[in-house]
This record gives structure tokens, sequence and C-alpha cells, in this order.
């Protein structure tokens, strides 16, 4: 066999085929280069307890022990110990741990891609405090390198590294976007020279949800706030952070980066994307490789602040009984608890929380870009229906929630499982119910 | 050279060496890799998110009420030895009297009978927790090597001394040394497995809970 992965190769693209040698080296340069003094104290700390498991809703669902988080990076734990260790000497002498293969990084593919979200709640459990969460993005990098991202994600991250979009399009999302605005007859700011705020869309919203796009103008309009789309800097999601490859991400995340300093933003507005905003507020400067001269935000903590400030005022929403779905990466990642509840309370909602919500909300299934992968879907609609089941428990009619691909996982739920909720946007709820405050609307 | 003698001198303090290099090359050994600093703009302030790493060491001794029900059994499980652990190393008069000859002060011991009851449940726990790691799917998959010895290693100090306390087996000489051998062994090696999250702890928490709070988030 020249390809030891080869039983793998329809989870892969023709342009991730290396030999096994290859890989091999790939993951332990992508290792190397990750490996820290708080990523070596990380691998140092386990211990083997495995509450990490008790954690995670892929575990929780299936009672697999393969789903334990710590165990999706026991290759990279193997290979510190072997190769970077304090003890490395003594394991490669006693033979006490075998040099990772090429066979080994294929098998851990599953792992580390279809059945983890990158949610984190595993690091919020762990006794030992160790950022498990932060591990697998690691092992996310090294498998990259190894050429061993699922095709969906490799593929989706070249094309918008190479175009700016995760996928072709019939036409350019720059004129979807001015489309969307005649559609829904809402003025959409694009390629101003100068603004104060950096708009940027989920693709997902521009391929599902044009009611959020929309929203997302108008509420800004309604604000009468200096902001701008810019064509060459559209999107927010990043597949290049799904993906692994840490270099394309950064690449992608420049593209953003770039249009804000060029109209010379104060804030780079994240729209309803969670993960987007991992990668911008949390991530992108360290790719960028300094301080960035701009605030990124949220936009539901930026509104947050707008009510606080008394800017932006709201009508009740007459949402009836709602609940709400924290995304992992605002909340538990991001720190984003109470934004959404402000304006969910300015909004009159009567909220009814999940069993597990905030930090401890279980992630929609599709995070991390498991939504992508098609071969994950079985395993993923099986975890669902933990998340589905505290939904229907909380007896409400609306659901909202503030991330466009936790969105779009429901939907793709509610279809799959014929379920009789539908996940609105909480943007579009604000968009609907503004007040004049003597801004033009 | 008898073999308590050499237990208890030459054995103990080669362990001792052993055991203090050992601890400082490893924890050196990663510590003195490279530190990125985090560019991206915090959301807490400083001192906020130095209390936040504060908190996570006391708070992370628990589980959040959110995940008690899966979690809780297990986690008092193993803090039950540990603090079965703690009493009979920190709290009975002869190890008082060899611990305070190395670090110049003494302090007030429990009961003999006392000691030997929590020694008898802490083996008791020790040998739950083997039992568990055995039978139960997650912990059978993650256990290794340094698992099962780092329990061996321990628990063979609690056999060894609930044996000389109880006169059990052998002349208590003997016993004795073979007590102090087993400390001796946990001793050499400690370093180089995981009871070295004992010193782990604490900063591993604080780390997670600082860079968390720096982010706003919950720890």
């Amino acid at each position: 066999m020249s390809d030891s992965t080869s039983t793998f190769s329809a989870a892969l693209a023709p342009e991730q085929a290396m030999t096994p040698e290859a890989r091999v080296a790939g993951a332990m340069r992508g290792f190397a280069h990750e490996l820290g003094a708080l990523s070596a104290f990380r691998l140092e700390s386990c211990i083997h307890c495995g509450i990490c498991a008790e954690a995670c809703h892929f575990y929780i669902a299936t009672e697999d022990p393969q789903y334990t988080p710590v165990w999706k990076v026991e290759p990279f734990k193997q290979a510190y110990k072997r190769e970077a260790s304090p003890f490395a000497p003594l394991y490669r002498l006693l033979g006490l741990k075998r040099e990772i293969t090429a066979e080994q990084l294929a098998r851990w593919q599953h792992l580390l891609f279809d059945s983890c979200n990158m949610c984190g709640r595993c690091s919020l459990i762990c006794p030992m405090g160790i950022d498990v969460a932060a591990l697998i993005e690691q092992a996310r990098h090294a498998m990259f390198d190894a050429g061993l991202a699922p095709k969906e994600l490799y593929q989706k991250a070249a094309h918008q590294r190479a175009t700016g979009q995760p996928e072709p399009s019939s036409e350019p999302y720059r004129e979807r976007l001015l489309a969307i605005g005649r559609q829904f007859g809402v003025e959409i700011p694009l390629d101003k020279s100068e603004a104060e705020i950096l708009l940027c869309v989920p693709r997902t919203d521009i391929e599902h949800y044009p009611g959020a796009v929309a929203a997302l103008a108008r509420v800004m309009r309604h604000l009468g706030v200096s902001c701008t789309f810019r064509s060459d800097g559209l999107v927010a999601e990043n597949y290049g952070y799904y993906a692994g490859g840490k270099q394309w991400q950064r690449d992608i995340s420049l593209k953003l980066i770039e249009q804000a300093l060029k109209v010379k933003a104060k804030i780079l507005l994240v729209p309803e994307c969670g993960h987007a905003y991992t990668a911008l507020r949390w991530e992108a400067a360290d790719l960028y490789g300094k301080p960035l001269p701009f605030a990124v935000r949220h936009v539901t903590e930026f509104l947050a602040d707008e009510l606080t400030a008394g800017r932006l005022k709201l009508s009740s929403a007459g949402a009836g009984k709602t609940t709400f779905h924290d995304p992992c990466q605002l909340v538990r990642k991001g720190g984003i608890n109470d934004a959404p509840r402000a304006l969910m309370q300015a909004l009159g909602i009567e909220l009814n929380e999940l069993k597990n919500h905030g930090a401890f909300s279980f992630c929609c299934g599709g995070g991390g870009g498991v939504l992508d992968i098609e071969r994950a879907a079985p395993l993923r609609y099986r975890t669902m229906e933990n998340k589905l089941r505290e939904i229907d428990e909380t007896g409400a009619a609306t659901f909202l929630t503030s991330c466009s691909d936790c969105r779009r996982t429901f939907d793709d739920a509610k279809s799959h499982f014929s379920w009789d909720k539908t996940p609105h946007s909480l943007l579009e709820l604000v968009a609907s119910n503004l007040v004049a405050t003597g801004n033009p609307t | 050279m008898d073999l308590l003698t050499f237990a208890r001198g030459p054995a103990l303090k080669a362990a001792l060496v052993i055991f203090c290099v050992g601890v400082v090359w490893r924890i050196a050994g990663f510590a003195l890799l490279r530190l990125r600093r985090d560019l991206n703009a915090p959301r807490a302030s400083i001192g906020k998110f130095m209390a936040g790493g504060l908190k996570a060491v006391g708070t992370r001794s628990w589980p959040h009420p959110e995940f008690i029900p899966r979690t809780g059994a297990g986690e008092a499980l193993g803090y039950s030895y540990h603090i079965g652990l703690f009493i009979v190393v920190l709290m009975f008069g002869p190890h008082i009297t060899f611990l305070g000859s190395l670090v110049g002060f003494t302090w007030p011991g429990l009961p003999s009978s006392l000691i030997t009851i929590v020694s008898v449940l802490t083996l008791t726990l020790f040998l739950a927790v083997l039992f568990r790691r055995l039978t139960h799917p997650v912990l059978r998959m993650l256990s290794n090597f340094d698992d099962y010895f780092s329990w061996l290693v321990t628990a063979l100090v609690l056999a060894t001394g609930l044996a000389a306390v109880a006169h059990i087996g052998a002349p208590y000489e003997r016993l004795l040394a073979w007590h102090i051998l087993s400390v001796d062994l946990l001793l050499v090696w400690f370093p180089f497995g995981k009871l070295m999250h004992a010193f782990y702890l604490v900063p591993s928490r604080a780390i997670n809970g600082a860079l968390l709070s720096r982010k706003g988030a919950i720890s």
C-alpha cells in the first residue's frame, strides 16, 4: 500500500495525498510548532481521571470511551512524551512510548474532527484545570499539516483563502449582498472608503438566512453609525480555523484585518457567528503578530452596549415563552453571557433557560466544522438528541440563538427529526422591534 | 548494615536526591519552553483575571453543579482517598516526628487507633479506585503503566505502614524497613509519573482559570 491512510482517502481531498512518512513528519512539524510551555504543561497535567468524558456530548450520547476528550489528543501526548518531554530520552530508551504512525493519525481524524465541536465544555470540567479544547485545536493544526483535515473543511478553507468565499456561488457575495438589500428594502453600506465599524457577514446567512443580513444593515442604519461592508473582506467565517490550517486561518483573518485597517475602523463587528468570533476576537492578533488597532466585538455585545448607553430602544417582541441557545464560542469560550440576555430582557421576553445554559450549555452539535463533514451526520444527529430534548423541556414556543451555524444545525435537525421548533435569530428579532430614537431607519 | 539502617539511611538519602533533582528537571523541562504572549485584547483587567485564576484553584476542587450528577461520585471517591492519605501522612505521630526532623518543627497528631482506622479505610478506597480503573471503560482505555505503577507504589506505602503498625507478618523492624523502602520507591518514582500532579494541581487550575477569566468567561 503506498499510503497507509488510503482507507480514509474518501475523506481527503486529492491535494492532500502524501506518503505515510510525510504525514507523520507533517504532524510532528505541526505539533512541534505548537509546543510551548503552556501546551506542554497541559499535556503533563493529565491524570487520566476520565472526567472530561462526562462533559462531552459525544460521549454522553454514545457512552463510547473513544470520545473522551483527552483521548482525542492521545497521539500527541504520546509524541510529546517520546520526543519533547523532560524524560523523553528515557521513554525512547526503554521503548515506553512508540512513534506515532500515519495509520494512527488517520484513525484519529474521526476523533479530532467528526466528533469534536471544539465547544470547550471539557475544559470546564477538568479537575486539573486543563484546557482540553485548546489541546484539540492544536492537534487539529498537526492533523492539517499531516494532510488529514477532512476534505469538506480542507476544500472550503482552500477556496476561502484563495477567493474570500468558502465555496463557489452563482454570483459573487458582493452582488448577493446588494440583492438582499433590494429584497428586504434596506440600504447595504458597501465599500465606503472610511467607516468606524467594519461589518462582515456569515456565508451561512448569505446562503440561508438573508433576513439576518438585512437585519444587521437595518440595525446599524437605525443606530446611525458609520459602517461598511467591504467587497474584499466580506465573509466572517474562517474555514482555516475549522480545518486546522493555522497559516490559512491567518490568511483568511487578514482579509478582514486589512479591510478594517483600510477603512480606519475602530470596531470589527462580528455578526451572528460563533467561531468567527473566536477566530477574530481571541486568535487573530496572535496570527497577525501584533495587537489589533481596533476592537473586535460580537453584534450582541455591541447592541447590548448601545442599549445600556440609551442609543438603542426596543419594543416588546411579543415572543411568548422563549428559550435561548448559547453558542459555545460566544459564551463558554468568549465570555458573552449577559449581552443576549440584556437584549432579550429589553424585548420583553420571558426567558425559559435550558437545563444546561450559559457556560454549561451543550453545543448545537454542528460547531467546529462538524456540520460540514458529511460522514459525521449520523453521529451528530445522535449527539443532538439530548440538546433537542432540553429545548423541548422548556416548553418554549420561541427558540432563539445568536449564531447562524447553530441556527443552521438546528434547522437541519428540524428536517431530520421532523422537530417542531424553528430556530430564530436574536438579531433579526432586535431588528424587527426597533424603536425610533431620531435616527433614520 | 541491616535493612532498616539501609532503608532510612543511604536508600532514603538517594531517594530524596532523585526526588528533588527529578522534580526540578521535570518542571524545568517544560517550563523553560517558550511562552507566547497573548496579543489579543483581554476583556477583563489584569486584576480580574489573576483573581479568576486564584478562584479557579478553589472552584475546580469540586465540579460545577451542572456536572455533579455525572461526576460527583467519582470525584468524591478520588478526594476521599487523597484526604485519607493526607491524614495518615501528616497526622500520625511517628510521621510527625520524622517530618519534624526535616522541617524543624512538629504539630499535634491524632491517636494511633484513629490513624489505623483511617489507613484501613484509605486502603479500601485505594482498592475501590483500582477496581474502578479496571472496570470503567473510559478509565481502562486511558490507563497506562504510569497509572497502575503509581497506584502500586502508593498502595505499598499504605499497606506496609499498616502492617508495621499492626505487627502483621514479620518482626516490627523488618516491617518498618519495608515500609521505609516503599517510601523510598515512591520518592524515586514520583518525578517520573503522574504523582507529579501534586505539584501541577494548583498552577494548572490557576492558569486555566486566569486564561478563561481574561476572556470574561466562567472558569
